[in-house]
């Protein structure tokens, strides 16, 4: 069966050791994570984890499964299942030449992201969007040297309210 | 109400009903030891931390609550690691309390200091660092919630000493409610009915059970479902005695040593109703070819149990006790007429295939370490609580030990820890003081935690420990016999010691059997005197025989070596 990317968005409680929890889950049943991101919600004491993993149906399944199981998991909602927007952050510092300059600053003002950080030799660049922006702004910008890049990992939320 | 964190702790397991604890005094619990020893809790002084673990394993499968340990922290700690990876793959309750060292030194590498916490984190159902005094009593309640509720497991909870040793004013923590963590209870009906009417329409059906009919206490309720729905029986090792073993509609064991006719009504039959059971690779050999002509129906309580290993037809979440209960009176409803019409051809095979191939041996000069279970068996009725070690010991047990009700079989099903039985055999015998309670051990295993026989002795216990001493690592011996062209890889232990003298060293009493005719003697001896400390029977067994039924590793479960 095929693999496919899945959203997985999880409350937890806000305790110590729950991020440890999962990510054993994951590493010690050999699962995958893509990407994982953690933070406090409007909710005192619960945290929202959203994690990204390539598995295949029945696998999926049995990750959800298996997360529910741990106690501090409150729910688990798989947003790939319905509508969803998704957003991730990244941060590119690339080299900016003076020849360069104008061109990077056109793709930035296309792009809508911000210059956030000047150097002599580099701009520091902040990009938010889906994975198809940031990809696509990153191979525009590779010609002209990428240095460096520090990325969130996605979060999301249903679009309706659930 | 002033208290410190040790009186809490006692206070509050009194409140859940704790009246033994079995474990092993350090530094880190001194201050919960000071406590312990102002209450009626008994407590059994262990001679390691593994043998803690176990016992109270043994306990709480005997007893039917929720077994406690308490150790101290690093290696006391470090040291409960395999027991409770046991009690979690085979769903035992227990709280496992282990002493940490004062707050202010953890993560600087103090004296004794481990994180028991992450180390056991993939191995407890859910653990605990307390954080503080005045959070202790919660946790333990929750603790212990957790530990026996849903699918029962191990909690672990960590005291750092300062927590234990702080006084506090006192707080009733209240009724336990946990917002992330309600266990499915009731299963849904609609799903029922679908397997009332697979039940009506099945013409080869089987029933296979698991340790899940033994935790939630439903034997009677299977029984009552299988006579009224005329359906055959097979079990797991960790469901024997779930149904009764000499009950006409009983197939034996299933998987890796099954019978002959339970692995092949699993592969012929055309439903399959899975109850409390979670479908191991020791069951399922293949499991492409398992149950391929079925429908499969999976009821347990664990969703991840379901369709984690084999495809299912109709899945059901719930506890196995409500789930029959509710099926018994929709069978009361349902068409059963000319049941046992539909279901006689079925009947008819299997009575074929018992005939074709039953367990056997041939006794012949030497003893066969079958002959002194099915010996055991019968004086003792049938009635003894076992334990077993793990490897060809426990697979003979289970064969040839037939067992009738629940809770007489007690094993380290899952993880198959090797040295398990002794100390699971002393915690069986403290929760059950007027029962026989015989460990049936291998000359291999019993050496893992022979320490225990000081336990043993120090508390008086008639524990009978029955050694069927073949000198090898049997199983694996038999496997490098098998599948190894014969090479003996470090299988072979030509130094034992002397367990007669061994046991006489423990203060207990050594028996040995050499040839066919002591063997009853032995036994005889061993289990009717001797009330008030452990009796080791060795008996010296047939080097080289192996156990079949064997389904190699892999293979599908039909494809049985028999002889």
């Amino acid at each position: 069966m095929a693999e496919e990317k899945h959203v997985l968005s999880i409350l937890v409680d806000n305790k110590p050791g729950v991020l440890s929890r999962i990510a054993g889950l994951f590493s010690g049943r050999g699962y995958n994570i893509d990407s994982l991101c953690v933070a406090e919600t409007m909710e005192e004491g619960v945290s929202r984890i959203t994690l990204v993993t390539q598995a295949n149906l029945p696998l999926v399944e049995q990750i959800k499964k298996q997360l529910n199981k741990l106690i501090n998991v409150i729910k688990v909602f798989d947003m790939t299942e319905t509508e969803y927007v998704q957003r991730e952050l990244a941060m590119i510092k690339v080299t900016a030449k003076p020849e360069n300059r104008a061109e990077i600053l056109r793709i930035v003002d296309i792009f809508r992201c911000k210059v956030v950080d000047v150097g002599a030799e580099h701009y520091t660049i902040e990009v938010t969007g889906d994975e198809g922006k940031l990809a696509a702004i990153r191979s525009l910008l590779r010609p002209m040297g990428i240095k460096e890049i520090a990325r969130t990992g996605m979060i999301a939320l249903f679009r309706d309210v659930k | 109400m002033k208290l410190s964190g040790a009186q809490i702790l006692m206070k509050t397991l009194r409140e859940e009903g704790v009246d033994t604890i079995f474990g092993y005094p350090g530094g880190a619990v001194i201050d919960i030891y000071d406590e312990l020893v102002k209450t009626d809790i008994r407590h059994v002084l262990v001679r390691h931390e593994q043998g803690a673990v176990h016992a109270a394993d043994g306990y709480a499968r005997a007893a039917g609550k929720v077994g406690v340990c308490l150790v101290t922290s690093g290696p006391g700690a470090t040291n409960t690691v395999t027991g409770i990876a046991s009690a979690y793959m085979d769903s035992i309750p227990l709280v496992v309390i282990t002493g940490q060292v004062p707050r202010g030194l953890i993560g600087n590498d103090a004296f004794q200091e481990v994180d028991i916490v992450g180390i056991t984190r993939p191995c407890t159902k859910h653990n605990y660092l307390v954080e503080s005094t005045d959070s202790l009593a919660r946790v333990i309640k929750e603790a212990f919630y957790i530990a026996r509720s849903g699918r029962p497991g191990p909690v672990l909870i960590d005291i750092p000493k300062d927590v234990a040793n702080t006084t506090v004013d006192y707080k009733e923590p209240g009724d336990v409610k946990m917002r992330s963590y309600n266990p499915t209870i009731n299963p849904n009906k609609r799903q029922l009915q679908k397997v009332v009417k697979l039940v009506e329409k099945a013409r080869r059906p089987v029933i296979f059970a698991g340790g899940g009919i033994i935790l939630s206490k439903s034997s009677e309720e299977l029984t009552r479902f299988a006579r009224q729905a005329q359906i055959p029986v097979t079990t797991s090792l960790m469901g024997l005695g779930a149904f009764p073993g000499s009950d006409p509609f009983w197939l034996g064991m299933i998987g890796m040593h099954g019978t002959y006719r339970a692995n092949m009504c699993t592969s012929e039959c055309d439903l399959l109703i899975a109850i409390g059971v979670r479908f191991d690779d020791r069951v399922t050999g293949k499991t492409d070819a398992f149950a391929a002509q079925a429908e499969i129906v999976h009821i347990d309580i664990d969703p991840t149990s379901i369709r984690k290993n084999i495809p299912v037809t109709v899945p059901v979440v719930g506890d196995c006790h409500a789930a029959l209960t509710t099926l018994n009176g929709m069978l009361d409803e349902a068409d059963l007429t000319d049941i046992a019409g539909k279901r006689e051809q079925w009947f008819a095979r299997i009575g074929e295939w018992k005939n074709l191939s039953r367990l056997a041996y041939v006794q012949g000069e030497t003893i066969k370490p079958q002959y002194v279970v099915e010996k055991l068996y019968e004086l003792t009725g049938g009635d003894a609580i076992i334990t077993t070690e793990v490897g060809q010991n426990q697979m003979w047990a289970a064969q040839f030990y037939h067992f009738n009700r629940p809770n007489h079989f007690i094993t380290s099903g899952g993880l198959g820890v090797m040295g398990f039985g002794l100390p699971a055999a002393i915690g069986a015998q403290i929760a059950q003081p007027d029962r026989l309670v015989v460990d049936i051990a291998g000359d291999g295993s019993i050496q893992m935690n022979i320490q225990e026989m000081a336990t043993a002795v120090q508390c008086r216990l008639p524990v009978k420990v029955v050694i069927l001493n073949n000198g090898y690592l049997g199983m694996v011996r038999q496997w490098q016999e098998l599948f190894y062209d014969k090479r003996y890889a470090c299988t072979c232990m030509d130094h034992a010691p002397d367990f007669v003298k061994l046991a006489e060293a423990f203060g207990a009493v050594g028996l040995r059997a050499t040839t066919v005719d002591e063997v009853e003697t032995v036994l005889k001896k061993g289990l009717s005197n001797y009330k008030d400390r452990p009796v080791i029977m060795d008996f010296v067994v047939d080097k080289e025989e192996s156990v079949y039924p064997m389904v190699p590793a892999g293979a599908p479960i039909t494809e049985m070596l028999l002889v």
